[in-house]
C-alpha cells in the first residue's frame, strides 16, 4: 500500500508537468532568461529577474517589438554551472527562444555561452564581468563593464583623484571576481607610478581579518583596496578602524548592497566604491526607473536590477533595429549598439562585444552613501 | 555461467553505446545532454555504492575525487594533447580518462590508508574534509585557473565514452561483489569484528573498495569536464557529494540495479519539474522525503544485479 502510494505520487508529478512545451505563436517573440532564482546567489538572480520583468512589461505596454509581444521564459539554474548548461539548452532547443538573457555570474555564463554560440542564439549577460565570457564567441554580449576596466578606473581614481601613492590590497582568494580586480588594480596602479606595498588574502566566509590587517598596517599604506563582497568588506573596514587604521579604503561593485551600511555603519566613513549606477543620480532616466521599480516591487532597485532592465531594453532595441527575430540579424544589430541610453549609463558595444560605459563612484560619509562622480570610459 | 553473462553484458553495452553514438546528432540536444548526465551520474552513484553500500564505509568525499579526475584530464587534453595530430584525439581522450581515474585512485589510496582505520561518523568527516581540501587547493592553483575556473576544454564526451564507462563500472562491481574477494566486502560491512576473526584484513578490503570507487569517480569527473567544457572548484563542493550520496540511499545501499535506477530518476526528476520554476527544488525534496518514508531501505532493497531474490534480509 505504502509502496503504491510512493509510486503514485512520483508518476502523478511526472504526468502533471510533462508535455508543457511553450511554443511561439504568431504575435509573440520568445526570449529566454537564465537566472539563479535559487541557490547561493539567489538575490542576484531575483533582482535581475525583477528588472527584466519591468523592461518586458514596459515594452509590451508600449506596443511590443515589431508589432509582437515579448514573452519571457525563465529558467532557474540553482546557481550551478552544469544546471545553467542544461537550462540554456532546454530554452534554445525545446522552447525555441530567439535570444537569451543571462547569466549574472561569470561561472554560469561561461558554461552557457558555448551552447548559445553553437546554436547561433544571441546571449546578453547583464552582469558577468569576467573578460573570458564574451571571448566564447561572437553571439555573446554583456551590458556591464569588465573587471580590467573597473580595476583600472579604481587605480586611476586612487592615484589621480585621491592623490595617493602607496596602496595595499586585501583580496578574497576564494572569489574569481576579487582575484581579477586585485590583479588589474595592481597592474594599473604600478604602471601609473604608485606602489603596492603589501598584499594579503582572506576567504569568503571569514569573519576575523585582524591578522591580515595588522600585517598591512605594518607596511604603512596610504589606502587599502578591498575587492570583494559587501559582507566581508564591511567587516574588514570595521575591524581596520578598530585597529586605528583611518586611511581611505576602496572597493568594487561587490560592495554595492544595502547590507554594507547595516554591517559597517559609521566606520565606513572615508571609503569609496565603484558601481553601475547610483539611486541618488539625479538624471531623469535613473529617477524614472527607481520610481517605476519601487511602485512595482516595493523595494529600491540594486545594481543587478538596473543591469537586468538594461539588458532587456538593449536586446529589444536590437530586435527592433534588426527588423527580424533571426539569431544572426539580432546579433548584428546588438553588435552595432551605440550610445544606448540605459539606466546604467550610455552603453556602446565595442568590437569585443563588451559594453563601453560609464562607471559611478560612491563615497561613504557620515554613515550614508553619497554619489561622488561618474567616470566616462 | 555468471562470468559468461556479465561478459555478454559488457560486450552488448559496448556495441549499444557505439550505435547510440552514431545517432546522437539526430537527438534533440536537450535530451542528449540529460542522457549524458544520466550516464555520468550512474558512474558516480555506482562507484559510491561500492564504498557506501557494499563495503559499508560512509564516504562524503566523492566530489573531491571527481574534481581530481576532471582537472587531471582537462590539463592533459588542453595542454599536452592539443599539439598532436587531431586523428589521435580519440585514443588520447581515452588515455586522459584513464589518467583522470588513476590520479583520483592515487588520491583515494592516500586518503584511504590513514582514514579507513576510522569508522562511521569519523570516516564521513575525514572524507568530507578531504573533498573540501581538494577544492580549496584547486582554488589557489593559478595554472588550473584558480577560482576563475578552467575554460576551453574540448567537448569530447559522447554516448560511447559515457556509457562505456557506465558499463565498465557496473561490470567491475558486479563481478567484484560475486567473487570470493568481493564477499569479504559484504562480510566487513555486516560485521567487521566477525570478518577480522576469520582472517579478513578489514583495512585492506576497505581501501580496495575506496580506491576502486575513487578511480571511477575520477573517470566520471573527466567525462563531466569534457562535456560541460568549463569547470570551476565550486562545482565540486560537498553539495555535489551529497547529491551522489542521495542517489545511493534512494536507490538502496548495496543494490546495483537500484542505484542505477535512482541515478536515472534523480537526473530526470529536476528536469521534469522545470515548469514549477522556483518551487522545483521544494517539490523535488518533498518527493525524496515521500520516497524515504515509504521505502526507507531505498527503492530497491539489497539485491544483486540479474538476480531477483533478495540475498540479505536485515
Amino acid at each position: 500500500m505504502r509502496k503504491t502510494l510512493g509510486v503514485l505520487a512520483v508518476t502523478a508529478v511526472f504526468i502533471m508537468t510533462y508535455g508543457c512545451v511553450a511554443n511561439e505563436n504568431k504575435d509573440e517573440i520568445l526570449i529566454g532568461e537564465l537566472g539563479s532564482l535559487t541557490g547561493t546567489t539567489a538575490t542576484f538572480g531575483q533582482s535581475t529577474h525583477h528588472g527584466l520583468e519591468l523592461a518586458v512589461e514596459e515594452t509590451n505596454n508600449a506596443g511590443g517589438v515589431l508589432g509582437k509581444k515579448i514573452t519571457l521564459l525563465v529558467e532557474d539554474d540553482q546557481s550551478k554551472p552544469e544546471e545553467a548548461a542544461t537550462a540554456v539548452t532546454k530554452l534554445i532547443t525545446r522552447d525555441n527562444v530567439r535570444a537569451i538573457i543571462g547569466e549574472v555570474a561569470s561561472s554560469r555564463s561561461l558554461a552557457a555561452a558555448p551552447i548559445c554560440q553553437q546554436f547561433q542564439i544571441p546571449m546578453v549577460s547583464p552582469a558577468s564581468t569576467n573578460p573570458e565570457v564574451t571571448r566564447k564567441g561572437d553571439y555573446i554580449f554583456r551590458v556591464c563593464y569588465i573587471d580590467p576596466f573597473q580595476g583600472e578606473i579604481l587605480a586611476k581614481f586612487m592615484y589621480n583623484s585621491l592623490g595617493l601613492r602607496k596602496a595595499a590590497i586585501l583580496k578574497d582568494v576564494k572569489n574569481d571576481y576579487s582575484m581579477g580586480l586585485a590583479q588589474f588594480f595592481h597592474e594599473t596602479f604600478t604602471a601609473l607610478g604608485g606602489s603596492v606595498v603589501a598584499e594579503q588574502a582572506y576567504s569568503e566566509g571569514d569573519s576575523d581579518f585582524r591578522a591580515q590587517l595588522t600585517a598591512l598596517k605594518a607596511a604603512e599604506p596610504e589606502a587599502i583596496f578591498v575587492p570583494g563582497y559587501y559582507i566581508e568588506a564591511a567587516l574588514i573596514v570595521k575591524q581596520a578602524r578598530e585597529l586605528n587604521m583611518t586611511m581611505p579604503m576602496l572597493g568594487g561593485d561587490g560592495w554595492d548592497s544595502s547590507k554594507l551600511l547595516e554591517v559597517g555603519g559609521e566606520s565606513l566613513n572615508n571609503t569609496y566604491f565603484s558601481t553601475h549606477y547610483s539611486v541618488d543620480d539625479t538624471s531623469t532616466a535613473v529617477q524614472n526607473f527607481v520610481a517605476k521599480y519601487r511602485s512595482r516591487f516595493q523595494e529600491i532597485p540594486d545594481a543587478m536590477a538596473a543591469l537586468g532592465y538594461d539588458a532587456g531594453l538593449i536586446l529589444f532595441d536590437a530586435i527592433r533595429r534588426a527588423e527580424s527575430v533571426e539569431g544572426p540579424a539580432i546579433r548584428d544589430a546588438l553588435a552595432a549598439t551605440e550610445n544606448f541610453s540605459g539606466v546604467t549609463g550610455k552603453i556602446t558595444i565595442d568590437q569585443d562585444r563588451n559594453a563601453r560605459k560609464s562607471l559611478v563612484i560612491i563615497s561613504v560619509a557620515d554613515g550614508a552613501l553619497k554619489y561622488r562622480e561618474t567616470i566616462q570610459p | 555461467m555468471k562470468i559468461h553473462k556479465s561478459v555478454i553484458f559488457l560486450a552488448s553495452a559496448i556495441v549499444l553505446s557505439f550505435l547510440a553514438t552514431l545517432v546522437e546528432h539526430r537527438l534533440n540536444p536537450y535530451y542528449f545532454q540529460i542522457i549524458i548526465y544520466i550516464g555520468i551520474n550512474i558512474v558516480l552513484a555506482s562507484s559510491l555504492n561500492l564504498i557506501n553500500g557494499f563495503a559499508g564505509q560512509f564516504s562524503l568525499g566523492h566530489a573531491g575525487f571527481m574534481a581530481v579526475g576532471a582537472y587531471t584530464s582537462a590539463v592533459l587534453t588542453t595542454g599536452l594533447f592539443s599539439s598532436v595530430n587531431p586523428l589521435l584525439n580519440i585514443p588520447l581522450f581515452a588515455l586522459a580518462l584513464l589518467c583522470g581515474g588513476i590520479v583520483a585512485a592515487a588520491f583515494g589510496l592516500l586518503v584511504g590508508i590513514p582514514s579507513l582505520r576510522l569508522k562511521g561518523d569519523y570516516l564521513a568527516i575525514t572524507t568530507l574534509g578531504f573533498g573540501e581540501i581538494i577544492r580549496v587547493v584547486v582554488q589557489n592553483l593559478d595554472f588550473l585557473g584558480g577560482a576563475r575556473g578552467f575554460t576551453g576544454i574540448p567537448k569530447l564526451s559522447n554516448f560511447f565514452w559515457v556509457f562505456l564507462t557506465a558499463a565498465a563500472v557496473i561490470f567491475t562491481i558486479s563481478n567484484l561483489i560475486n567473487s570470493t574477494y568481493g564477499k569479504a566486502f559484504t562480510a566487513v560491512r555486516d560485521d567487521e569484528i566477525a570478518a577480522e576473526s576469520i582472517g579478513i584484513s578489514s583495512t585492506r578490503v576497505k581501501v580496495t573498495a575506496f580506491v576502486t570507487g575513487a578511480f571511477f569517480a575520477g573517470v566520471a569527473g573527466a567525462l563531466y569536464a569534457h562535456f560541460v567544457t568549463y569547470i570551476n572548484p565550486a562545482q565540486f563542493s560537498f553539495l555535489k557529494s551529497f547529491e551522489i550520496v542521495v542517489m545511493v540511499i534512494i536507490g538502496g545501499m548495496g543494490s546495483i540495479l537500484g542505484v542505477i535506477f535512482s541515478a536515472v530518476l534523480l537526473t530526470i526528476l529536476p528536469e521534469v519539474l522545470r515548469t514549477m520554476a522556483q518551487y522545483r527544488m521544494v517539490i523535488y525534496s518533498l518527493l525524496l522525503i515521500i520516497i524515504m518514508i515509504t521505502r526507507p531501505q531505498g527503492l530497491f532493497a539489497r539485491r544483486r544485479f540479474g538476480k531477483h531474490k533478495a540475498i540479505l534480509k536485515i
